[in-house]
C-alpha cells in the first residue's frame, strides 16, 4: 500500500515538472554518453597500437645468442699462457655458427607441445638488394610462409601478390613495400641478392607487404627457408631463430625460461624484448584511467548537483509529507524512485548516444599512407564499457538522490516550514 | 471528570539563533476532548512555537507532552511521523498543499500513507470530506489552480481525513479575507460542536478567539490566562 503510494508520488513529481526531469536526465545522458565515447575511442586507439606493435612480435623468440668466445687460443694453451708470456698479434675471434643446433627437431618438439599455439622457424641474413643501378642494404627472412602467416598474419599485410606464390615459385620473395618502392621494383620483377659471404642469386618478387613499421617495410623480404639456405649455401635444417606463440601472451614470461632450459637455446619473451614498448602501454593505460576517472567524477558531480537542486526545490513538500505522517524512509524512497527512473533512462540514453557517436567516429576514414594498414579510426566496442557506464550512471544518480533526501528526511519538518 | 487528550507539563524551549533565549518558559496546560481552544498573544510570544511542539513536529524541547495518553518524549522520528499521521491534523497559515497533485489526491495521501482503509474507501472518505467543506467540485483540479480560500478548505479536509484526535491550526485564517475567514471559522465550530472534534488554533484574530470555547493567552513565553 505504502509502496504504491510512494510510486504514485514519485511519478507525479517526475511528470508534473517534465522540463526539470528531462534536464536531470540529460545531465546523466551527457555524462555517460561522453564516458562511453571517450573510453571507446581511447581503448580503440590503445588496442590498435598494442596490436600493431605486438603483431610482428612473437610471444617467445628462440635464437642462438652470439658470444665471442673468450677462451684461450691454441697457441696460448700450448705454451701455457698462465705461466709464460705469450703474445699473439691480431687475434681474431673464432668462427661461430649462428644456427640453432637441431633446430628442426626443436621445432617439431615445440609443435607437439600443448602449451604452444604456433611455431615458425626462421633463417635470416643481412643481404644487399641489387636492382639495376640501385643497391640497398636489407635483410631476408627465410620462413615457412604458412607457419609465419599463422603467427603474424602475413596475408593481412600483403599489398600485392599472393602468399601461395612463394610456395609455388622457385626462388621467389615477398618484399617489404618500402623496399620495393626504393628499388622501384614491382611484382614479377627480378632482383639480385648478395650475401655477406659474397654469393649472389637472382630472386623473383611474387608479392609485397606492409606492416606500417618502416623499420621492417624498408628492409625486409620473406623467402622460403630453402631459398635462403641456398643463398647462404647452408645445408637443410640450418635455421637461426624460432618464433613461438603461446595460447596466451601473458604466459610468455613463464614459459621462456622453461624452453631455454629444455632445449638449451636462448629464449626471450616479448616483455623482456620490448621493455620500452611495455612501459608505454602501462603509461597509456594509466592515462586512459585518469581521463575516464576525471570524466566520471565530473559527470558524477553534475548529476549530484541536478538531483540535489531538484530535491531542494521540494523541501516544502517534504515538510508537508512529514507533517502528515511520512517517515524519513518514505521520503528517501520517494526520491530514490525518482533517481532510479532518471538514472536508468538517462544512462540508457547516454549509452545509445555514446555508442552512436563512437560508431560514427569508427567510420571516419583515416589515411596514414600506403604503409599503414589503418583505414578507419580505431574504436573499441566492449560490453564492459556499457555495463560500467549504466552502473555508474544509475549508481551516481541514486547516491545523488539518496544523500540530500536522507538529510531532508531527518530534520524536523518545522525547521523547513519556519524557513 | 473527562480525561484530557492533551497534557503539557513544564514545556521549555530555547532558540539558539542568534543567541540562546527561552521562547517557552515552563508552559503547562491541558485540553479536554471535544474542546475548541484558541491560543492568542502578541507576535513573538511563542504561541506558534508552542503549537509546533504540541504537534510533535518540533522535538527540540524540554518538559513532558502527553497526547491521547501517549508520551511523546523519546519517540523516534519515524514513530512520531506515524503518530502524527494517525492523531494530528494540521492546518497551516498557508495552505501547504502539494501543488502537483489534485485536491482529491492531496486529501487522500495522508490516509493512503496510514493505510487503514483500502484505496476505494479512502477515495470515498476524501470526497466526503471535500463535500463537507464545500469544495467537492474542485476535487480533480490541481491544488495550485485553486483560490486561497478554496486551498485552505482543501487543507482542512486533508487534516480531517484520518479522523485525528486533535486538529491544530496555525493561524488558519491569517491569510484569508474576512469572508473566507468566516467560512473557515464556521467549519471549525461546526466540527467542534457537531462532530465533537478537539481543536487547538493559534490566532491573531480577536473575533475568532472570542468565539472559541476557551482562549489561552500567552505573553513572553508564558501562559498568562488559561481562560477558564
Amino acid at each position: 500500500m505504502s509502496f504504491a503510494l510512494i510510486f504514485q508520488i514519485a511519478k507525479t513529481h517526475l511528470l508534473s515538472k517534465k522540463k526539470q526531469t528531462i534536464t536531470a536526465m540529460l545531465g546523466v545522458t551527457f555524462g555517460i554518453g561522453m564516458f562511453v565515447l571517450m573510453i571507446s575511442v581511447m581503448t580503440g586507439v590503445n588496442d590498435y597500437l598494442t596490436d600493431s606493435m605486438l603483431e610482428s612480435t612473437a610471444h617467445i623468440r628462440m635464437y642462438n645468442d652470439l658470444e665471442s668466445s673468450s677462451r684461450l687460443s691454441i697457441a696460448e694453451e700450448l705454451f701455457n699462457a698462465v705461466q709464460n708470456m705469450v703474445t699473439i698479434a691480431h687475434q681474431k675471434p673464432k668462427n661461430i655458427k649462428l644456427n640453432i643446433r637441431n633446430g628442426m627437431q626443436i621445432v617439431e618438439a615445440l609443435k607437439n607441445d600443448p602449451n604452444v599455439a604456433g611455431v615458425s622457424p626462421q633463417l635470416s641474413s643481412q643481404v644487399f638488394y641489387n636492382y639495376g643501378a640501385v643497391q640497398l642494404n636489407g635483410s631476408i627472412a627465410g620462413v615457412n610462409i604458412l607457419d609465419e602467416d599463422k603467427l603474424f598474419d602475413v596475408t593481412g599485410k600483403l599489398k600485392s601478390g599472393k602468399l601461395e606464390s612463394l610456395l609455388a615459385t622457385n626462388n621467389g620473395i615477398i618484399m617489404g613495400a618500402g623496399l620495393a618502392k626504393k628499388l622501384n621494383a614491382k611484382v614479377e620483377d627480378r632482383v639480385q641478392v648478395t650475401t655477406p659471404f659474397g654469393t649472389t642469386m637472382t630472386l623473383k618478387i611474387v608479392g609485397t607487404f606492409a606492416t606500417g613499421n618502416g623499420v621492417i617495410d624498408n628492409v625486409k623480404s620473406y623467402a622460403s627457408i630453402t631459398t635462403v639456405q641456398k643463398i647462404l649455401q647452408r645445408d637443410p635444417g640450418y635455421i637461426t631463430a624460432i618464433s613461438v606463440n603461446l595460447h596466451s601472451m601473458t604466459d610468455a614470461k613463464r614459459f621462456a625460461p622453461e624452453f631455454q632450459a629444455k632445449y638449451g637455446v636462448k629464449s626471450e619473451d616479448w616483455e623482456t624484448a620490448n621493455a620500452v614498448i611495455l612501459q608505454s602501454f602501462v603509461i597509456r593505460n594509466l592515462m586512459t584511467y585518469v581521463v575516464v576517472t576525471t570524466l566520471l567524477v565530473v559527470a558524477g558531480f553534475g548529476i549530484y548537483n541536478i538531483m540535489s537542486m531538484t530535491i531542494n526545490d521540494k523541501m516544502k513538500d517534504i515538510a508537508i509529507l512529514k507533517a502528515t505522517g511520512f517517515s524519513a524512509g518514505d521520503i528517501v524512497a520517494i526520491f530514490l524512485v525518482q533517481a532510479i527512473v532518471v538514472g536508468v533512462l538517462g544512462a540508457s540514453l547516454g549509452l545509445c548516444i555514446g555508442g552512436t557517436l563512437a560508431y560514427f567516429v569508427s567510420q571516419i576514414p583515416v589515411d596514414f599512407g600506403e604503409f599503414s594498414s589503418m583505414t578507419r579510426f580505431p574504436v573499441a566496442f566492449h560490453l564492459i564499457h556499457y555495463v560500467s557506464g549504466i552502473l555508474f550512471g544509475v549508481g551516481a544518480t541514486c547516491l545523488a538522490g539518496f544523500l540530500p533526501s536522507r538529510k531532508a528526511g531527518k530534520i524536523d519538518p518545522v525547521q523547513i516550514i519556519r524557513g | 471528570m473527562t480525561t484530557p487528550v492533551l497534557q503539557a507539563q513544564g514545556i521549555v524551549k530555547y532558540f539558539h539563533e542568534p543567541e540562546t533565549f527561552a521562547v517557552l518558559k515552563n508552559v503547562s496546560f491541558e485540553v479536554q476532548k471535544g474542546e475548541f481552544v484558541s491560543i492568542v498573544g502578541k507576535s513573538g510570544c511563542g504561541k506558534s512555537t508552542l503549537l509546533y511542539v504540541l504537534s510533535t513536529m518540533d522535538t527540540d524541547f524540554e518538559g513532558e507532552l502527553t497526547l491521547n495518553g501517549t508520551t511523546i518524549h523519546g519517540k523516534s522520528q519515524d514513530e512520531l511521523a506515524r503518530f502524527r499521521g494517525e492523531h494530528i491534523g494540521f492546518v497551516f497559515q498557508f495552505h501547504y498543499l502539494l501543488p502537483e497533485f489534485t485536491c482529491l489526491q492531496n486529501v487522500m495521501i495522508p490516509a493512503l500513507k496510514l493505510g487503514k482503509y483500502s484505496r476505494e474507501e479512502i477515495q470515498e472518505r476524501a470526497m466526503e470530506k471535500l463535500r463537507l467543506l464545500g469544495v467537492a467540485e474542485q476535487a480533480d483540479k490541481r491544488a495550485s489552480k485553486l483560490s486561497g480560500g478554496q486551498q485552505q478548505r482543501v487543507a482542512i479536509a486533508r487534516a480531517l481525513i484520518n479522523d485525528p484526535t486533535i486538529i491544530m491550526g496555525d493561524e488558519p485564517t491569517g491569510n484569508l479575507d474576512s469572508n473566507n475567514s468566516k467560512v473557515v471559522f464556521d467549519i471549525f465550530r461546526d466540527l467542534a460542536h457537531t462532530y465533537g472534534q478537539t481543536l487547538i488554533c493559534v490566532t491573531h484574530d480577536q473575533e475568532f478567539a472570542r468565539a472559541t470555547d476557551r482562549t489561552i493567552e500567552m505573553q513572553d513565553g508564558e501562559i498568562i490566562s488559561h481562560g477558564n
